[in-house]
């Protein structure tokens, strides 16, 4: 089995985002999904440092500091976009006006809570930015993550362990080899590789699994 | 005649003293008032309380701030970007405080702050260890979490274009605090780019009126 690259996990989610939809993705991978939406769909982009409808990378030399995303990045307006302040762009966040937001992670737990800001190695300053306004505020909360950490340790638990981000918020996993939704705290496998087999899939996750009666083949073009 | 222009960074600063705390607008680079908060350094004021969005980033204004060891404490979302080191180092030598705040709960309390409310329940960091210690309030069956206004000694923003009223244009995403923090501060002093007479700017697009700006002291080219 081939496990999804970090493009072809972005391309799987951007799939899922509808026409219309105004989404937030998070500093990091989750930015990768903006280059995968279906040409044929308007989707509006929101960035919480007060932009919607945010544009790709300018090119070179048409960088403007004045014109960041989240990231810090340069990026650009598209037409009908917007400008505003950041109390304007924590009301559209923590008041519910998000459709979507995709988010990185440390750890999800079967109750749907998110760690995604801090570990347990306390060699760095800690730092929360918007994760946790984006955690409650969106309507739907997805997560963009590789399966296991980098030294095979699940990142789907029974409970976090980290310290955590936000309770019971997640609605969906987009790993890099299934999607998983939570449902009624409780690990739901709607998609999987082919020529994975339920317990492979049991034992690089540390909770329970129900496998969906349409649980259908998780699959991405080469990127 | 109203005119809220100064000089000077002199006039632009009169009454700062050393434990002031000060909001200093921007997000990373964009819109952080650095000329301002230079002539704070230039000044010599020090034990100051910065509540800013990060804790300086890059090679200008906050971080010198920071790297002179002129602050106690940053209240902010994310204190690292670039330039981090500076702030770990005096972090963990325990020189300087930081309070991390959400960053929508960090612009919310300001905004309560300039609006005359003592409180507000949210559902941000409920059940995180942000929400330590504070109250948590069911209301239509979900959690929230009870945080208080700030208000500063000054606000630092920057801004594209104002008038002798004070009325403010910002420039794209460098509007970010801006707005918020000029209503929340006993004193806000604007850096701009550019003055303009009154009437220019058409009130249909006024960001921030003027009533919320004491001073502003043109810095071209910033």
């Amino acid at each position: 089995m081939q496990k999804l690259t970090r493009p072809q996990i972005a391309w799987r989610i951007a799939q899922d985002i509808p026409d219309g939809a105004y989404v937030n993705l998070g500093i990091g991978a989750p930015e990768l999904i903006a280059n995968y939406l279906p040409d044929d769909r308007e989707i509006i982009i929101h960035s919480e440092n007060g932009i919607l409808g945010m544009g790709p990378t300018p090119p070179e030399g048409e960088e403007d500091p004045d014109l960041i995303n989240a990231g810090k990045k340069p990026v650009t307006l598209l037409p009908g976009g917007s400008y505003f302040h950041h109390t304007d762009s924590f009301a559209m966040i923590r008041g519910n006006h998000l459709d979507y937001c995709v988010l990185g992670a440390f750890q999800v737990s079967r109750d749907g809570d998110l760690a995604n800001w801090a570990t347990l190695d306390n060699s760095r300053p800690p730092g929360v930015g918007g994760a946790m306004d984006l955690a409650v505020g969106a309507k739907h909360v997805y997560v963009m993550t590789d399966h296991c950490t980098r030294d095979d340790q699940p990142k789907l638990l029974e409970t976090c362990t980290y310290p955590l981000t936000g309770r019971g918020v997640v609605d969906r996993v987009y790993t890099d080899i299934a999607v998983i939704d939570l449902i009624d705290a409780g690990f739901v496998v709607r998609e999987m590789l082919a020529g994975m087999s339920t317990d492979q899939l049991n034992n690089m996750t540390g909770a329970d699994l129900t496998i969906s009666d349409k649980c259908a083949e998780l699959k991405a073009p080469d990127l | 005649m109203i005119d809220k222009r100064v000089p000077d960074f002199d006039a632009a600063l009169a009454g700062m003293a050393d434990g002031a705390t000060i909001m200093s607008s921007g997000f990373g680079a964009a819109g952080a008032p650095h000329d301002l908060l230079e002539a704070v350094l230039e000044h010599g004021w020090r034990d100051l309380v910065i509540i800013s969005n990060n804790a300086g980033e890059g090679e200008r204004g906050l971080i010198r701030l920071i790297g002179e060891r002129r602050v106690a404490k940053v209240i902010c979302s994310f204190p690292t970007s670039s330039n981090s080191e500076i702030i770990r180092e005096q972090y963990f030598a325990n020189q300087i405080e930081l309070e991390i705040v959400p960053q929508g709960t960090l612009s919310e309390r300001m905004r309560a702050g300039g609006s005359g409310i003592g409180g507000f329940y949210t559902r941000t960091s409920v059940g995180t260890p942000l929400a330590e210690g504070k109250e948590v309030r069911c209301i239509d069956g979900k959690d929230y979490v009870l945080e208080f206004p700030l208000r500063a000694d000054f606000a630092f923003v920057t801004a594209r274009l104002a008038d002798r009223w004070g009325n403010l244009i910002y420039n794209k995403s460098a509007r970010n605090f801006g707005p918020t923090m000029a209503m929340a501060a006993d004193t806000t002093v604007v850096q701009v780019d550019q003055f303009v007479g009154l009437g220019a700017i058409n009130p249909e697009h006024v960001i921030t009126p003027g009533i919320y700006v004491d001073r502003i002291i043109e810095v071209r080219g910033t």
